[in-house]
């Protein structure tokens, strides 16, 4: 009888599931895994090493570069850190926005998850569907902050700027591959405001989510790649630093949005679904979820943001620049903006952890600061790399198209993984 | 010191009894420093006392303070930082251990007690040199393979020691000194502490 071997596959770095850049050494007995081994940070760019080299205000834009499907999340937890440090108060609107703008990245976060999650496992439609309503978001992105992506929309003190009175119109001129009427039908729902356009978004996400529903939600195929797979106890998502939808999945009642409320989350009504078997498919169905929370809390914060006009930023100009008009014309705003955008704020010695309820997980910035205009060490404490963590724990014993299906369920990008 | 935080510190307190500890709160977070020595029984009672239940760990960051405060610093050189998470009790607790010898620095490691501390203890060990005892994979974890030297230490240029690139005539690629030449916009500086905001 011939010998029977393990046999060693490494999967990636370059393929297609692999969300990226992953190696990883798979020890298989058959088809059946025996050991998974992830070799990550082929996308370590030093991001906390740099940011101690850069001003405070510098450093945000890296933040939008970690998990670059959640940009304003990333942002949001560093501007708080370094706030609690400086102990300022935000401005109540600006507070708003960010929630809002929380969940419209928590929307476009799931939305490319389902994407990519069903790409993975077979659902080609998925993917062409969220990208569909991502392209609104983005929209959204892009009138606030002028980028698509990589927003820099957060600033220590507040936001940027306040929401735009207009949205931008697609152009005929610009796109002759439409007719007339096909552009004034795409403009139709941009005539109004940005809030306009948000709330038109929110009346049609939820017909939406249910489309998604009835591609995957009783789909057979669907079922059988993700029911019982990739199951893990509470205890043991406890103990492998799992958090946000990896730990709800598997029945832990935990939302930093609700048991540590951040921001303008204890004002708001929505709620936390909590999975029952800790499988791939219940943490499918909470995510689903909570797009449709995400869109109840935005519903809540258009409303609010409507009959409350007032400053997104502080108005301490040690920490945030004046306006330009009394820049112009005032010596004393004049100095500060000059100071704030070369020497940078200083930010008093200390030392904060802060975490908010990322799309993903638990995102955690903790800052040190020695008084400097840098920050001393700045760590990220991305969620993601926990979850990969637990990759080897929860593949053993699977077959290897499993390590697909977990993948996806993980949620894995690697910018913030390897940072 | 609000009520729950002046509980948890009087919880960590009791349960800490006979050893050698300093309890601070700052910013709403409660900090505990512990002796090297003591680390793996005070992580176990952490973990396990009724009142303090942390049963997960959050975050373990290395900590090079050699240029704190532009050289004031007088402690040891290495630390590493634990962010604690009690989902059960809603409450949080950050506990720095510092390394005893700046020139092998030591600390115990607690993947026993909490697994997620594998990876966490690696990246330590990798970007900071710290050596965690008793972690059995103690593997580079996020730089190259065959790395040389602990990139986020303090005396670590920002530009590294080597780069790579295609040498044509070797027909692969080799490492040799760097060539770019780190530049500083802006300079690090410290002010008084009424400066800030």
């Amino acid at each position: 009888m011939p010998e029977i071997r393990n046999y060693t596959l490494n999967f990636g770095p370059q393929h297609p599931a692999a969300h990226g850049v992953l190696r990883m050494v798979l020890e298989l007995d058959g088809e059946v895994v025996m050991r998974a081994d992830p070799h990550i940070g082929l996308l370590h760019r030093g991001t906390e090493k740099l940011a101690e080299h850069k001003t405070f205000l510098q450093s945000v834009p890296y933040m939008d570069r970690l998990d670059y499907v959640s940009m304003m999340c990333n942002e949001h937890a560093y501007v708080m850190a370094i706030e609690k440090l400086l102990q300022i108060e935000v401005p109540i609107r600006a507070q708003y926005i960010r929630v809002l703008f929380d969940e419209i990245t928590r929307i476009l976060n799931h939305l490319l998850w389902i994407g990519a999650h069903a790409l993975d496992v077979g659902a080609m439609t998925m993917f062409l569907y969220a990208f569909r309503e991502r392209e609104d978001l983005m929209d959204c992105y892009e009138a606030v902050s002028g980028a698509r992506l990589h927003a820099a929309y957060y600033r220590p003190g507040g936001v940027y700027r306040d929401l735009p009175d207009s949205m931008p119109q697609y152009d005929l001129a610009k796109m002759p591959k439409h007719n007339a009427g096909d552009i004034k039908f795409m403009n139709s729902n941009r005539q109004g405001s940005m809030l306009d356009f948000i709330e038109d978004f929110t009346q049609r996400f939820p017909t939406y989510v249910d489309e998604y529903e009835t591609l995957l939600t009783d789909n057979r195929i669907w079922k059988q790649r993700t029911v019982g797979i990739g199951v893990i106890t509470p205890e043991r998502a406890l103990a492998k630093g799992l958090t946000g939808p990896m730990l709800r999945g598997s029945g832990v009642v935990w939302d930093i949005r609700k048991q540590q409320p951040y921001e303008v989350y204890d004002r708001l009504d929505f709620d936390i679904p909590v999975g029952v078997n800790g499988d791939c498919y219940d943490r499918y169905l909470i995510r689903m979820e909570e797009m449709r929370q995400s869109n109840r809390i935005m519903i809540q914060c258009v409303d609010w943001l409507r009959k409350n006009p007032g400053p997104v930023i502080t108005q301490n100009h040690k920490i945030a620049p004046p306006n330009r008009e009394s820049m112009k014309s005032n010596m004393e705003e004049l100095i500060h903006h000059f100071k704030l955008f070369s020497e940078g704020m200083h930010v008093p010695a200390g030392e904060a952890y802060c975490a908010i309820e990322h799309p993903k997980g638990e995102f955690g910035i903790y800052l040190v600061s020695d008084g400097a205009n840098k920050p001393y060490r700045l760590k990220i404490r991305a969620p993601g790399f926990a979850h990969m963590q637990a990759m080897d724990e929860m593949a053993r014993g699977h077959m290897i198209a499993d390590v697909v299906a977990l993948m996806g369920t993980m949620d894995i990008v690697f910018g913030e993984i390897d940072r | 010191m609000n009520t729950f935080l002046h509980g948890l510190a009087n919880s960590l307190q009791n349960a800490l009894a006979g050893k050698a500890f300093t309890l601070t709160e700052r910013l709403d977070e409660l900090t505990l420093v512990v002796r090297d020595t003591d680390w793996v029984s005070v992580a176990l009672i952490l973990r396990d006392h009724p009142d303090l239940r942390f049963e997960q760990l959050v975050d373990v960051c290395g900590m090079d303070y050699c240029d704190y405060g532009q050289g004031q610093w007088d402690g040891r050189r290495f630390a590493a930082v634990y962010h604690l998470l009690s989902v059960g009790l809603n409450q949080r607790v950050r506990v720095r251990v510092f390394a005893p010898d700046d020139d092998f620095p030591l600390v115990d490691s607690i993947v026993d007690i909490w697994p997620a501390a594998n990876w966490y203890e690696r990246e330590c060990f990798d970007l900071y040199g710290i050596v965690f005892k008793g972690h059995d994979d103690l593997r580079r974890l996020l730089t190259d393979y065959g790395f040389i030297g602990h990139p986020f230490r303090k005396d670590f240029p920002l530009s590294g020691n080597v780069e790579m690139r295609y040498d044509p005539d070797q027909h692969r690629v080799i490492y040799q000194p760097v060539t770019v030449e780190e530049r500083v916009l802006v300079p690090r500086t410290l002010r008084e502490d009424s400066y800030s905001a």
